[in-house]
């Protein structure tokens, strides 16, 4: 098989998935084994191919996988045809509550409460109705409060490759404040983007 | 559940309207517009001044009934507690200062304002990725956002100027009833006729102070189905509405009812 033949097979898997395909996923599939170098700088010759070709079309990394979508100047025919399918943008309320479960998931929902100072709960089932947010477990303490985490559909909405695109939340600390006591652990987020 | 992102329960009367908005902020957002507004230095909160501030903007709160009302009043008892203490003498025989009663609020105000950053940057993050289409996924953030220009703050201080000008009610006697969808359904029709209108203009009509409040109640409503916006041209500056573009305008019943999914 060579690459080309490859490219084309991954074409097809790109196409019809509804859920990025991660590498790892793509490199069982072959066999014999296609290295997940080569398979990535495939997938990287067939995204500059529709590139170059100009195409309605883009393979694109995206939450932790690779899938089509389209591109950003046919944005408003897409709503014209799924006109019954749309729903509001999300409020400040809602987005704050969603880049707290970013930052520090899992998280339940009282901790949210006490970072933001106000109930959460109709937020919160806003955010997981819509996908963004789901249950994540429950905390073993009193009560086994239920757990917070964002999902794929998150990513994919926010355009994040993965959580870690996410800049620290150091670097969001206003100037001439103190340095947050914690930081966010790296290897904590990377194995949550799993929906 | 549909869109819930703040509902509002109208029993028809303003006198006991149990209104519920997810989408206000909550006291520490509160604090923070005060501490922007005033140019006040977050590490060092004139308490007193900031107290006082805080309370006429709850006063306000109270008499909408928002159902967050009860947060607000938690808040507003930590920050007496506070100005209590810094009253007080430190404790005797201590040479040294205690710990500065306010550092606990003030740690937590900037925690909650690196959050607030950190969703001001995931707007921006989902301004640029919300045109491209995934076969299948969740088309969530497709129309466009008529939410508020003006912060619910800047509306709530405007309102507390008119209602300092209204004369108070002879104590609810004269309990009659003001429905808010009838108000909206007036605001609609007002909005109908020109383009904008200054907020100041709305109250004008109704004197009352139960009216105003149900005035004010139905501008909320609008901006939460987006059929109205609130902008205004400066940072704290007069705020002006306006009717949201692509939205029929009918007064009709059920017309008000926000696109589900």
């Amino acid at each position: 098989m060579d690459a080309n033949d490859i490219k084309k097979i991954l074409e097809a898997l790109l196409f019809i998935t509804e859920q990025p395909v991660p590498l790892k996923t793509l490199e069982t599939l072959f066999d014999p084994p296609v290295p997940r170098e080569d398979l990535l700088g495939i997938l990287h010759s067939l995204a500059r191919e529709y590139a170059e070709r100009g195409s309605a079309l883009e393979a694109s990394e995206i939450a932790g996988g690779w899938q089509f979508s389209t591109r950003p100047e046919f944005a408003p025919w897409i709503r014209q045809l799924f006109k019954d399918r749309l729903t509001y943008r999300l409020s400040s309320s809602a987005m704050e509550t969603l880049s707290i479960v970013a930052y520090k998931q899992p998280i339940t929902r009282s901790e949210i409460e006490e970072i933001r100072g106000v109930e959460v709960t109709a937020v919160l089932d806003t955010l997981v109705e819509r996908k963004l947010v789901r249950i994540a477990g429950r905390k073993e303490t009193v009560g086994r409060p239920l757990l917070y985490a964002t999902t794929l559909d998150f990513l994919r909405a926010f355009g994040l490759k993965r959580l870690e695109d996410l800049p620290s939340v150091e670097s969001l600390t206003p100037p001439g404040a103190p340095a947050p006591s914690e930081a966010l652990p790296a290897e904590t987020l990377s194995s949550d983007i799993q929906n | 559940m549909g869109d819930n992102l703040g509902t509002i329960h109208t029993p028809a009367a303003a006198s006991g309207a149990d209104v519920r908005l997810e989408n206000f902020e909550g006291p520490l957002d509160l604090l923070l517009y005060l501490i922007r507004r005033d140019d006040l230095d977050i590490y060092d909160i004139p308490i007193a001044q900031i107290t006082r501030e805080y309370l006429s903007y709850l006063n306000v709160i109270k008499d909408l009934n928002l159902e967050t009302a009860g947060d607000f009043l938690v808040m507003a008892s930590t920050l007496m507690l506070i100005k209590a203490q810094m009253l007080l003498p430190s404790p005797e025989g201590e040479e040294a200062e205690g710990p500065d009663p306010r550092a606990e609020l003030v740690s937590k105000l900037l925690e909650y304002q690196r959050y607030k950053e950190a969703a001001a940057l995931l707007a921006a993050y989902n301004e640029k990725a919300k045109d491209v289409y995934y076969r299948q996924a969740p088309l969530p953030f497709a129309q466009e956002d008529f939410a508020l220009s003006a912060s619910v703050f800047d509306l709530i201080g405007a309102f507390q100027r008119i209602l300092e000008e209204a004369p108070k009610d002879v104590e609810q006697i004269l309990r009659d009833e003001i429905p808010l969808e009838v108000k909206i359904r007036w605001v609609l029709d007002l909005l109908a006729e020109k383009e904008s209108i200054a907020f100041e203009d709305l109250f004008t009509a109704g004197t009352r102070r139960l009216e105003r409040v149900v005035t004010f109640l139905a501008l909320l409503e609008l901006i939460r189905l987006k059929q109205i916006t609130a902008r205004q041209a400066d940072v704290f500056g007069p705020i002006r509405l306006y009717r949201a573009e692509g939205f029929p305008l009918k007064s009709e019943e059920g017309s008000l009812k926000p696109h589900g999914r």
